[in-house]
């Protein structure tokens, strides 16, 4: 690669931003051929946390090699340079060095963590799998294998079956339809020329976000950067169209012989960049996103005892969202658990929140926020998803600010907005009595 | 092969990092225990209470009660309302849970350092002073009913594990499962959730456990105030349960399910635990899972049966040393697709009598133990997880010094150690074989 600055230091940018009680300095760091990252410097541990994410992920394969990213992504480890995968397992060992390769919807990302007396190792051999993976037969072929024995589990996994059939009712003809896994069709027909395309559409200095927190100076990270990300492509795939949310309300059995009924649920949901997002944040918070000390868990598990677990989440892909719960309840009481659940929905939609659910929440939110800075790993990875989602350096420091502004009147518009009960959809997959598919 | 080169002068090159927590402890006049990890690097605590009880403890047609009771702690006592203590630490920005074991029972929370009085306020309250109604008991004995459904009921790999366990223990209680036999949950009631409660909950049979950005005088202040008046357990009962009689016969389980893709064999043996001052033959064990059945790429099995051949998808060898009583080592082999369980079974056979006849690979052993040495560097970055380590491992009939001194004898274990522990997996009479399969099926092509 040609660095487009040669020679020349680090440039760095300092925003320190101080929460009610921890301090993250959070540096931007240029490297000289370009690359940025975002460091907290964190010397008192000997170790260093690297968090790499290419955006983009599994979405950017083409329809009929569904599973190539995820295939290309288990083999990174399996074999690089002239390492055939045991040595090079064993040379990672032998650093005590660990490498995490997770491939999503939306992005593929990297996990990182190495000491600091064998640092320029690890980077080496970090390197040679993020540039020169071998891909050999014989790794495609065991990988595979396994990959196949994981879609088989999956095809016979109540959870995986719901979270299946809703995204295909949800999303149909868009990527996020179908499993990133591939099916057992698309994944026996992949080739080795399919496994570079993928990792040559992904894995692109065009799309990629870096954190770092540990044992490292700008300067030292400047130069690790372009080690170990000069050698990748320019630039990647193109990026899938937006996904058309295509569910209507009612609900969907999936006959399945499990003494328990498991349940997804949802409606179209609300994108990360949208303003009303923190809006819909604190009010997902209230009805199932808080554990214990939501709407949901108080009337279907601590009244009624209907579930272990009751819980929904905002699910803001990039092309696309979704606002989903998830329940599991014995096939004898399912049907009361959805009827709870639906008339919790209704009411949220039609009422909003009160004022004392908002002022909890406030005080929950903003409270648990510095806690999630524990650790060199977790901070280096939020740095990470802060940089992908386009938020600023100072983000940390105006985050429970844009929480505590959110007002009664914001609830009650964005759960108009969202939640609409005449589009609830239910996947329920066992065998629930008295509940039947709609239509 | 030059990074395999590489990695051996790194070996030498790391000395014994030089992190050893700052740990205080001290004891109450009630007998309860404190141990105090300081972190400093963020203004943030955990405080955990650690009970010498769990399922291990449980009357025998009790099965559950020590798992419902942690469920029931978060109901209402004499100040606080049924949820409070959970509310308030929320309220405070805070996390909070519980979880239970065969060998203990702890709570924990998780919030800023300058809320700690108020989490012993809460914590301290609950051990002695909780007030249950029939309601609660009849609400949460749903709750944990469904826990069951979702966790063993709807998985054959969890209720195949409960039936193996059972077969594995002829007399101890850990072969009943901590959640509960399903007959026998469905009728607990107050009295033995009250019995369980009185007996067990009391300072003189709970550790705390404080870790993070705190003063350890200031913690032992604190303590004072909020568990000191609590009144002990009189009287409380020696940790003994029946123990295991002379294993004589060789176990072996089927189990089919329609709802398993791909059939496996498991195989687990009893094995010897970590005992105060004794963790020798534990560490070797240690040391054989890993070489044996750790990393795929690297492991004896994973070489042999999914590299050299591929007789297998999968293979893994598994031990935990951290028990009161006698625990367990496992061997799993999921065979490829065209292998029967009878040949992997078979193969997993052969290969661990190859593996103790070759001998312990010594650059694997050196690369483990190098593994090993880091791992206390990495875990310096997590203040949660010492504080676990510490909480289980007094619940497990160790001392603050057997938990300090296990690096050492990781790193002191012998090839000579290891084959010697091997023996153990070649007596099957010790041991459950499971063959866990879906029913076939009429006229299916495979």
């Amino acid at each position: 690669m040609i660095p487009i600055k040669a020679f020349v230091a680090a440039a760095v940018l300092i925003v320190s931003t101080t929460t009610a009680w921890a301090e993250v300095r959070i540096q931007e760091v240029v490297s000289p051929g370009g690359i940025t990252a975002w460091l907290v410097e964190e010397h008192s541990i000997p170790f260093t946390a690297l968090e790499i994410l290419f955006k983009g992920g599994a979405s950017l394969e083409p329809a009929g090699k569904r599973g190539a990213t995820n295939l290309m992504t288990a083999l990174l480890e399996e074999g690089a340079g002239d390492m055939d995968s045991r040595a090079f397992a064993a040379a990672a060992d032998g650093l005590a060095a660990s490498y995490g390769f997770d491939v999503y919807d939306d992005s593929l990302s990297i996990s990182a963590k190495f000491l600091t007396e064998n640092r320029d190792q690890a980077i080496d051999l970090l390197r040679l799998a993020l540039t020169e993976p071998r891909f050999d037969q014989d790794a495609i072929d065991r990988v595979r294998a396994q990959v196949v024995s994981v879609i088989n589990s999956n095809l016979l996994d109540p959870g995986k079956i719901a979270g299946r059939t809703f995204d295909q009712l949800a999303f149909a003809g868009h990527p996020y339809a179908s499993s990133r896994d591939g099916t057992l069709e698309t994944v026996a027909a992949l080739t080795r020329e399919d496994l570079i395309a993928a990792k040559n559409g992904v894995m692109a200095r065009d799309r990629i976000y870096v954190g770092v927190v540990g044992d490292i100076t700008p300067d030292e990270l400047g130069k690790l950067l372009d080690t170990l990300l000069g050698g990748l492509p320019e630039t990647g795939a193109p990026v899938p169209d937006m996904a058309e949310y295509q569910l209507k309300g009612g609900i969907t059995v999936v006959p399945f012989d499990t003494p328990q009924s498991v349940v997804r649920f949802g409606v179209e949901g609300i994108a990360r960049d949208d303003d009303d997002f923190f809006a819909a944040y604190v009010m997902n918070t209230i009805f199932g996103g808080s554990g214990r000390q939501s709407r949901l868990m108080e009337e279907v598990r601590e009244k009624r005892g209907l579930t272990y677990g009751v819980y929904t989440y905002l699910v803001p892909m990039d092309y696309g969202a979704l606002y989903l719960g998830s329940v599991s309840s014995a096939n004898d009481r399912v049907g009361q658990a959805i009827d709870v659940i639906r008339d919790e929905w209704a009411k949220l939609a039609k009422d909003g929140v009160t004022a004392e659910e908002l002022a909890s929440a406030k005080t929950y939110l903003t409270g648990a926020y510095p806690l999630r800075f524990d650790g060199n790993g977790p901070i280096a990875e939020i740095m990470v998803g802060m940089q992908k989602t386009g938020l600023p350096l100072d983000y940390i420091a105006t985050r429970n600010d844009r929480i505590n502004a959110i007002t009664l009147d914001d609830i009650k518009r964005v759960s108009k907005r969202i939640l609409r009960p005449e589009n609830l959809h239910f996947v329920v997959v066992g065998k629930p009595e008295g509940v039947e598919s709609s239509e | 092969m030059r990074f395999f080169h590489l990695a051996v002068m790194a070996l030498t090159v790391l000395s014994r990092p030089a992190l050893a927590q700052e740990i205080s402890t001290f004891k109450l006049e009630n007998g309860m225990e404190i141990v105090v990890i300081e972190d400093h690097r963020a203004p943030v605590v955990v405080h955990m209470v650690w009970y010498r009880a769990g399922a291990a403890d449980e009357k025998p047609g009790v099965s559950g009660v020590a798992h419902f009771l942690e469920h029931l702690l978060f109901k209402a006592t004499d100040t606080l309302k049924s949820g409070e203590l959970s509310d308030t630490v929320a309220a405070n920005g805070g996390s909070d849970n519980a979880f239970t074991s065969w060998d203990y029972t702890a709570y924990f929370q998780r919030v800023a350092a300058d809320r700690l009085d108020l989490m012993m306020t809460m914590e301290s309250d609950r051990m002695r002073n909780l007030r249950l109604t029939e309601e609660d008991i009849a609400t949460e004995r749903d709750v944990i009913i469904e826990e069951r459904n979702t966790r063993t009921e709807n998985s054959p790999d969890a209720l195949f594990g409960e039936q193996r366990r059972a077969a594995l223990y002829l007399n101890h209680a850990y072969g009943i499962p901590v959640i509960g036999w399903k007959h026998e949950m469905e009728k607990l009631d107050l009295p033995e959730v009250l019995a369980f409660y009185k007996q067990f909950y009391a300072p003189n049979n709970a550790i705390l456990v404080v870790a993070g950005d705190v003063q350890p005088d200031e913690v032992l202040a604190m303590a004072k105030a909020h568990y000191g008046p609590l009144a002990p357990t009189v009287d409380l009962p020696k940790r003994a349960r029946p123990t295991e009689p002379p294993q004589l016969a060789e176990r072996r389980m089927a189990y089919e399910d329609p709802r398993i893709s791909d059939p496996y064999v498991i195989r687990t043996y009893l094995a010897p635990e970590r005992n105060s001052g004794d963790q020798k033959k534990a560490a070797a064990l240690v040391m054989l899972a890993q070489l044996l059945g750790g990393d795929a790429n690297t492991s004896y099995l994973g070489r042999k049966l999914q590299f050299e051949t591929q007789t297998a998808v999968y293979t893994s060898a598994f031990y935990s040393g951290k028990s009161l009583d006698a625990t367990t080592f496992g061997l799993v082999i999921v065979p490829s697709h065209d292998v029967s369980l009878a040949d992997a079974e078979k193969a997993l056979d052969d290969t661990v009598v190859a593996f103790i006849k070759d001998g312990v690979d010594l650059e694997q052993l050196a690369r483990i133990k190098m593994q090993l040495r880091a791992s206390t560097i990495y875990e310096a970055d997590d203040v949660q997880s010492l504080a676990r380590r510490y909480g289980s491992a007094l619940t497990s009939g160790l001392t603050i010094k057997d938990v300090q001194d296990w690096p050492d004898v990781l790193q002191a274990v012998t090839p000579e150690e290891i084959i010697d522990a091997a023996a153990l997996l070649l007596d099957k009479k010790r041991a459950v074989t499971g063959w866990l399969s879906a029913p076939k099926k009429e006229g299916a092509s495979q």
